[in-house]
């Protein structure tokens, strides 16, 4: 389909358990890879008295993408995007980060993988009060004792990037809401990590505010082609923002898909709640409902497989003949506006029905 | 309060009421038992099992074995002490003003500089220069002490759970057992001399600062802390880099109340310690009764400390500035800068003038004899005017609650003396008014009028011991469960084997009167405060002041006007304990959610219903915790009231001092140290209760 990211695993999340309790580690079997029932299990840890915050999750985060877990508060994302950067410890599972066990990782190797390959973003933006902008975001190279002069210069490229430049010598207190996360941004990237994570990064901030934070993300993404794994509550951020989503509930994966295939096809009837209110002309793809191209087409107006049917529909006005789709200079198809209208009225009535 | 009466009293006699009908009868049959059984009445001397000189034995052991270690300690210290004398001693005074100047401006603002040199010109103008430079070389060495013992300890404690289990218990005591009670194994142990000023001090301004280390350190947010961790903090990068400097801020609160610890107990210790110093010229011309001089020589301690509050308060309030390198190194180094040409310029000026080495003698303007000519044209002119306050509060309510109305009404004071008539005419009138209230109220309020008029007629000190017990211990019950009533029932055990029951109870009726009065009329200058910003503004730094006064300055106005006696005692505490019930009257109401107020104020409220049926019942948890302040200032002044003639346990421990007696002086504080603690856990818990069903 039409998945920008490339088909490269650079994390993968197999199989992860965090159960809290007394003694969660007695519902798992040592020598065991994973559980071999999980349902059987989960039944277990409730009669236990544990809370199972996250039960058997398991996906994969291509290189490139962005990979959002959404869920309501107490859906276990939180904890989740934790057990994938060790700051909660998972109860039992497998976190492979490229060709790293990281959860066989020991506490050096620990400190080093979190130097180097990985980044993130707090909901309440974590920025160290007592530091001004510019040495937040040099801080993570401070601790490696990179010299004074390389960091400033990496800090202030960072506060370029996120278009702070002017406000280096503030302070947190100083700073709006928005403001402070593009610090907390600047500094999550200053090691240039592979990996970013970020956790509800724009939950706290005001709606208009985070509408231009979520352009902005996108516009760095354009540039940093980063592998992202973006935690929210706001299925519409979701929508907007992801490659894929995972739809979290009660510490259980629901749900794995594009934008697309979760609001034309969502798999029960909780995922149904929220895609409901979905405008699907702005979730359907160009990529998923084209056909190949049979006739030679009119190049003045081209879609890439990405681009949604709102997107598409003004192209039609005054046209009839199918638009051509284009991915990296090639045709890979075309779009009829009998198609559109198919696919509206088929998934209307599908939405209808859950 | 009674959420449906209609609905409560059915459950009355399981909710709670059962227990105090089965006391109410206790009480009678007691009562009625007196006469056969006096034991009842007064604990008996020869059932006192003497803890004391246990304690006093074992003390003897360990001062005997170890003093030499704790004496080389003393020796130790003796030094920086001496350097640090000397040194402020030799200074020039206008230099010494200068660099505080400086100080203050550099970290406060200019009126900060402008009121430091004020105070500090005060002390040289009054000619009370060196003994307030011997008071702040004390300071200065035992801050730093504490606050380095303070901040280890609080990291240990933080990292380690266990530890943490040991410490605060450790502090509550520290902070609940008076500090003349500790002075005597300090004394024992360390010597005499101005050294001991300096420990004890020490040690009493530690507890403040480990507290808020551990607060600071806990309050470092998660998102702070796993923001760290993920740059890849290694633990120790972690802790300095991270943790620390964002618990900053609150280890900087910390270091504020440590001063003004030290300095109040370095006051405190030159009653024993007795060296040229500002806390010992108080004491004295107090003990001579030069009231005057009293008052010019306390108004050092004072400013000096406000002064102290004021700088390590700015301190630990100042907005980092940003380093910029392109700031030109002397605007950087600006104060140094100023403060290096003011050390020249005014030691060269020193050496050629000897006024500025020294405050000439004639300089001083000492007025210590108008104030008293000043004072006795009051106390002439007034006299009777004060003696009626003194005795009518005397007479109608010091009297009635200390020894209770059989004795306080006689011919002397009422005019009248108690006939039977009179005493059935009392129970039957406090019977008639329990049963209106239980069949108009509710079963509390019929207690608490029962209660009340028991102790009225019988006086603190009056009322049989079993009865005070088992009043307090089932208060102890229904406020705070099992384990707050164990802790009361055992704490008054404890005082009682002691023999020291008569001691303690003038203790309750003193700070319990002072208290009574504090809350009534704190209670109506926080109303009022709540609901007007101009009378807020006016208080506010009254109150300020009140508090960072070294308590037993506040002795000497008093006593200049009434002198010694009980009645100035209780104004001495009232003027301390009054504070808190302003303060948390005032927040209390004021932070009553605004949404409420308008919802009551739509309804059509008047502005009394608005006070009493939303605002007060809304601040109640607030404000109880403002009334278990003001019983922990209470109690903290009933020690220093002591020194001008009370009875009591302040009494008791003074008396252990003169006698150097170890047991005994650590029984009585301990027993003070308790008094504080089962009140403040009943209220503690009553009030959380309160809080909790009120959803605050």
């Amino acid at each position: 389909m039409g998945d920008p990211a490339s088909s490269i695993v650079k994390l993968a999340c197999r199989n992860i358990w965090k159960v809290y309790g007394d003694n969660p580690g007695q519902y798992f079997n040592t020598n065991q890879d994973h559980v071999s029932d999980p349902a059987a299990t989960l039944e277990k840890i409730i009669q236990g008295n544990h809370i199972p915050a996250a039960a058997d999750v398991s996906f994969d985060v291509h290189e490139g993408e962005i990979f959002v877990i959404m869920g309501l508060s107490g859906s276990g994302k939180s904890t989740m995007v934790r057990c994938l950067s060790r700051l909660v410890e998972p109860t039992a599972g497998e976190i492979i980060l490229g060709d790293i066990d990281l959860l066989k990782a020991n506490d050096e190797e620990l400190i080093e993988i979190r130097r180097h390959k990985m980044g993130m973003v707090f909901q309440s933006f974590g920025l160290l009060p007592h530091l001004s902008v510019l040495d937040n975001v040099a801080f993570p190279l401070k601790i490696q004792n990179i010299g004074e002069a390389e960091r400033r210069r990496k800090a202030a490229e960072m506060i370029e990037l996120v278009g702070l430049s002017g406000r280096e010598d503030a302070f947190p207190r100083q700073l709006s809401g928005g403001q402070q996360q593009r610090v907390g941004i600047a500094r999550s990237l200053a090691v240039e990590p592979e990996l970013w994570f970020l956790d509800e990064p724009f939950s706290a901030l005001d709606p208009l505010i985070r509408r231009q934070m979520q352009d902005e993300f996108v516009r760095l993404q354009t540039m940093l082609h980063k592998t992202i794994v973006f935690i929210t509550h706001d299925f519409l951020e979701a929508l907007k923002l992801a490659d894929r989503i995972a739809i979290m509930k009660d510490g259980q994966v629901v749900q794995i898909g594009t934008p697309a295939e979760i609001v034309l096809n969502p798999a029960t009837s909780y995922v149904a709640e929220f895609t409901s209110d979905v405008p699907l002309v702005r979730v359907i793809t160009c990529g998923s409902i084209m056909v190949p191209a049979t006739q030679d087409l009119d190049h003045s107006i081209i879609a890439r497989p990405d681009t949604t049917l709102e997107e598409l529909l003004p192209g039609f006005s005054g046209r009839v003949e199918p638009i051509p789709v284009v991915s990296d200079d090639e045709l890979v198809g075309m779009v009829t506006p009998a198609d559109v209208l198919q696919a509206l009225a088929e998934s209307e009535a599908k939405a209808s029905q859950k | 309060m009674s959420n449906g009466r209609a609905s409560q009293r059915p459950s009355a006699l399981k909710t709670g009421f059962a227990p105090w009908l089965f006391l109410g009868v206790g009480t009678i049959l007691c009562l009625l038992a007196v006469d056969v059984a006096p034991w009842l009445k007064e604990y008996p001397e020869n059932w006192v099992i003497p803890l004391s000189d246990g304690i006093t034995a074992a003390a003897s052991w360990f001062v005997d074995n170890f003093k030499w270690a704790f004496r080389g300690i003393s020796w130790l210290l003796n030094w920086p002490m001496w350097g640090v004398q000397s040194v402020l001693q030799w200074l020039p005074w206008p230099l010494t003003i200068a660099f505080f100047a400086i100080f203050a401006h550099r970290y406060g603002s200019f009126r900060l500089a402008l009121f430091t040199s004020l105070a500090l010109g005060y002390m040289a103008v009054v000619g009370y220069w060196s003994e307030s430079m011997n008071t702040l070389a004390l300071v200065t060495l035992s801050v730093p002490l504490s606050i380095s013992i303070g901040l280890a300890l609080g990291i240990v404690a933080f990292k380690s759970e266990r530890t943490d289990r040991v410490i605060q218990p450790t502090l509550d005591l520290m902070q609940t057992i008076p500090a003349f009670a500790y002075l005597i194994p300090i004394l024992f142990l360390f010597g005499f001399g101005p050294v001991v000023g300096l420990i004890s001090s020490a040690i009493f301004a530690i507890p403040p600062m480990v507290r808020n280390t551990i607060l600071g350190l806990k309050q470092v947010p998660p998102a702070v802390l796993e923001s760290g961790i993920m740059s890849g903090c290694t633990p120790r990068q972690r802790f300095w880099q991270v943790e620390l400097p964002t618990a900053l801020p609150q280890i900087m609160i910390g270091v504020n109340q440590s001063t003004m610890a030290a300095l109040s107990m370095v006051i405190i210790a030159a009653i024993i310690g007795g060296f040229d110093d500002i806390g010992w010229e108080v004491l004295s011309t107090m003990r001579k009764a030069q009231f005057g001089n009293s008052l010019l020589a306390g108004m050092v301690i004072a400013l000096l400390a406000m002064i102290l509050d004021r700088l390590s308060w700015a301190l630990a309030n100042q907005q980092n500035v940003p380093n910029r390198p392109r700031d030109s190194l002397i605007s950087r180094y600006k104060h140094s800068f100023i403060a290096l040409a003011a050390f020249i310029v005014i030691t060269i000026l020193a050496q050629l003038l000897p006024a500025f080495a020294t405050y000439p003698d004639a300089w001083v303007f000492y007025p210590a004899d108008s104030l008293n000519e000043f004072v006795n044209y009051i106390v002439r002119n007034y006299w009777s005017v004060m003696e009626s306050i003194k005795n009518n509060t005397l007479f109608f309510i010091m009297l009635p609650l200390r020894n209770g109305l059989s004795v306080a009404i006689n011919p002397f004071t009422w005019g009248f003396e108690v006939t039977p008539v009179m005493i059935w005419g009392y129970a039957i009138a406090t019977t008639l008014l329990t049963l209106w209230l239980y069949l108009r109220k509710s079963w509390r309020h019929a207690t608490g009028a029962a209660v009340f008029a028991l102790f009225l007629f019988f006086g603190t000190t009056g009322t049989p011991w079993p009865v005070f017990i088992g009043i307090t211990t089932l208060v102890a019950y229904q406020a705070g469960g099992r384990r707050v009533a164990l802790f009361a029932f055992f704490s008054m055990a404890f005082m009682l084997i002691n023999g020291l029951w008569h001691p303690v109870m003038l203790s309750v009726y003193l700070c319990g009167t002072a208290v009574l009065l504090s809350i009534i009329l704190g209670g109506l200058i926080g109303i009022w405060a709540a609901h007007n910003d101009t009378v807020s503004s006016i208080i506010r730094p009254i109150n300020d002041t009140l508090q960072t006064m070294p308590q037993f300055v506040l002795l000497i106005p008093v006593l200049m006007l009434f002198r010694v006696g009980e009645f100035s005692a209780l104004l001495a505490v009232i003027a301390y304990a009054i504070v808190p019930p302003i303060r948390y009257f005032e927040h209390g109401l004021r932070s009553v959610p605004t949404e409420i107020v308008e919802a009551a104020r739509q309804m059509g409220c008047t502005p009394r219903q608005m006070l009493f049926e939303v605002k007060l019942p809304l601040a109640l948890p607030v404000i109880m915790l403002g009334l278990n302040q003001a019983i922990m200032y209470g109690l903290g002044m009933l020690v220093i009231a002591a020194m001008v003639g009370t009875q009591g346990l302040g009494q008791q421990i003074f008396l252990a001092l003169g006698k150097a007696d170890m047991g005994r002086g650590i029984v009585t504080g301990l027993s003070m140290a308790l008094v504080a603690m089962v009140a403040d856990r009943i209220l503690q818990a009553y009030s959380r209760k309160r809080q909790e069903a009120l959803g605050l």
